[in-house]
């Protein structure tokens, strides 16, 4: 059987965190559906909060340090990303922003992306489609067509649960085909020379 | 096997003091610094050049002709040159007249600098940063080589009929470095040349070292035939006190304050993460004699001395220790179980002679 790895980014900062039971809630049906296609799942999860201060650290110095830059790796090397951010103030969080700032250029090119986001009302859900999907454009991402939203009130109630669970399971559907029917990530050395010293010479 | 320091030529205030020096200060610091480098018995100084505030060296040619005329042997460098937006042909002459005025104590480090303003500034524009440095040093390598030039390229007016003057010391140019922190492209180009490279070595992990090394020795075995013949020059930033506590207590506010990495990772993760050493002379000399585990064996070892607004004093005092304690003890061990024919780094005395050899190959045979 195949394997495909799908790294799972939550920006959540409360322990607990929504954004955290939000994430884990697509992962576990991200690596449902990857099983029914026949693929098996590795699902490896990166609360950024544990990395808040190497973040900030990576952004002033210009590099990571060795732990956090295991992190980076895992998920410039994932077959498909679910990323989860709170609702801070009409976007995504800071240090959410700032981890995705700090992905080398191209590493999410072509890679599957399933956005969700958290808030306290449904009166922040647009920021999926306003805030973390023109993110994710632009890093030539490929964002899945359904964004899954939290709000307290979709925690509270079985009703409320189902229908959360309806929109994760559609999410974690499209999300699976995408990263099913592609080759495994490959992750660009940056050390790699690519151009000849003729052609650099010729201006090339 | 060379040791030296290098220095930005920073003015920064003193964390512990809120004191600045006066550019006047510093540029006459950098100075003292150059002239206790060789009295402690180092090898090599190299001036950093920049063009915006709080940096003082624009023009390293007029400091280092300066210190050329009020030392004897110390060989006079720069980390680095700016080969992206300074003019190719006044390097080929500024550089030629230094070699005549220091009776050939001189080499340079190509660098594209850092700072996307400064571009501009110089007609330039940041993205062009790697054609720059490939086309500007091919004009400079034949400037230094052949006595007439016609030259056209794409970003400098062309040249017909153009003779470079003076002329390199005894028909040989200086030596050239060319300085990397993650630009592969670079390191080609110095193994194309023959030329030297220098990884920075300083406020970066040893990985990006490690491989820009490794691909620099593996494309110079490619163009040249063997990658141990390559030559290999690192930075190394060090605070030394004979108990390491000391060390460490001193230089903190100055690493918490710093330029650079200052207000970020803890002076631990720091020297963790980067090559930095904070703590004893035995301390750095154990770690130095660990980077020849990871770019093999190399030819020149510069430090950082003089950054983060230290004041004049500490400097001297830390050259003090790395002249007396450190530097004799790093010669001794790294020429221990050095192969034979690993190369030390070209001076112009050695350049002159294998200009000879290749002139005249039956004297040596």
């Amino acid at each position: 059987m195949t394997q495909r790895t799908i790294a799972v980014v939550s920006g959540g900062l409360r322990q607990p965190s929504s954004s955290r039971l939000l994430a884990d809630k697509l992962a576990a049906a991200t690596g449902e559906e990857l099983t029914r296609l026949g693929v098996t799942p590795k699902i490896e999860v990166i609360e950024l909060r544990d990395h808040a201060h190497e973040i900030v650290d990576n952004l002033l110095t210009g590099f990571p340090a060795s732990a956090f830059a295991k992190v980076v790796e895992t998920v410039a090397a994932a077959d498909g990303l679910v990323a989860v951010s709170p609702i801070f103030t009409a976007s995504y969080s800071g240090l959410f922003k700032s981890f995705v700032d700090l992905l080398p250029d191209g590493s999410l090119a072509g890679k599957p992306v399933l956005i969700g986001a958290t808030g306290g009302t449904a009166r922040h859900s647009l920021a999926l489609d306003h805030a973390l999907r023109p993110l994710f454009a632009y890093t030539r991402s490929i964002v899945v067509p359904t964004g899954v939203f939290a709000a307290a009130e979709d925690w509270a109630g079985e009703e409320a649960v189902e229908r959360l669970d309806k929109r994760s399971r559609r999410g974690a559907a499209e999300l699976a085909a995408e990263v099913a029917r592609r080759e495994p990530a490959a992750v660009e050395d940056p050390f790699a020379l690519r151009t000849s010293f003729e052609d650099l010479l010729a201006g090339d | 096997m060379q040791f030296g320091i290098f220095t930005v030529g920073d003015v920064t205030p003193d964390p512990t003091k809120g004191t600045t020096p006066s550019e006047g200060d510093r540029i006459k610091a950098m100075v003292t610094i150059a002239l206790k480098a060789e009295e402690v018995g180092l090898d090599v100084f190299a001036t950093g050049e920049h063009h915006n505030p709080p940096f003082v060296p624009s023009s390293p040619t007029t400091m280092l002709g300066y210190i050329a005329a009020r030392t004897e042997k110390l060989l006079l460098s720069t980390a680095t040159t700016l080969i992206t937006t300074n003019d190719p042909v006044k390097i080929a002459e500024d550089y030629a007249m230094l070699q005549h005025l220091a009776d050939g104590r001189v080499d340079l480090m190509m660098g594209r600098g850092n700072t996307g303003p400064v571009y501009p500034w110089f007609g330039q524009d940041i993205r062009n940063g790697i054609p720059l440095a490939i086309e500007n040093y091919s004009l400079l390598h034949k400037l230094w080589r052949e006595e007439v030039v016609d030259w056209k390229g794409r970003f400098r007016t062309p040249l017909q009929s153009f003779t470079s003057t003076p002329r390199p010391l005894d028909g040989v140019p200086p030596f050239v470095w060319h300085g990397s922190i993650r630009s592969p492209e670079i390191a080609e180009q110095a193994a194309y040349y023959g030329d030297g490279f220098f990884a920075n070595h300083i406020f970066w992990p040893k990985e990006h070292t490690q491989r820009m090394v490794g691909l620099y020795r593996e494309r110079f075995g490619h163009y040249h035939g063997s990658p141990d013949q390559a030559i290999v020059g690192l930075g190394g930033q060090v605070f030394m006190r004979r108990n390491s506590q000391d060390a460490v207590r001193e230089f903190r506010p100055y690493f918490d304050n710093a330029p650079v990495y200052g207000h970020g990772p803890s002076l631990e993760d720091f020297t963790r993460e980067t090559p930095l050493t904070v703590g004893s002379p035995q301390q750095v000399i154990d770690r130095t004699l660990g980077f020849r585990d990871y770019v093999g064996d190399y030819q020149r070892q510069l430090f950082l001395m003089d950054h983060a607004g230290l004041p004049l004093k500490v400097v001297l005092e830390q050259l003090d220790l790395l002249g007396e304690e450190v530097v004799p003890v790093l010669r001794k061990e790294f020429a221990k179980n050095r192969p034979a024919d690993v190369p030390e780094a070209p001076t112009h005395a050695s350049l002159v002679a294998a200009a000879a050899a290749a002139a005249s190959p039956e004297v040596v045979a």
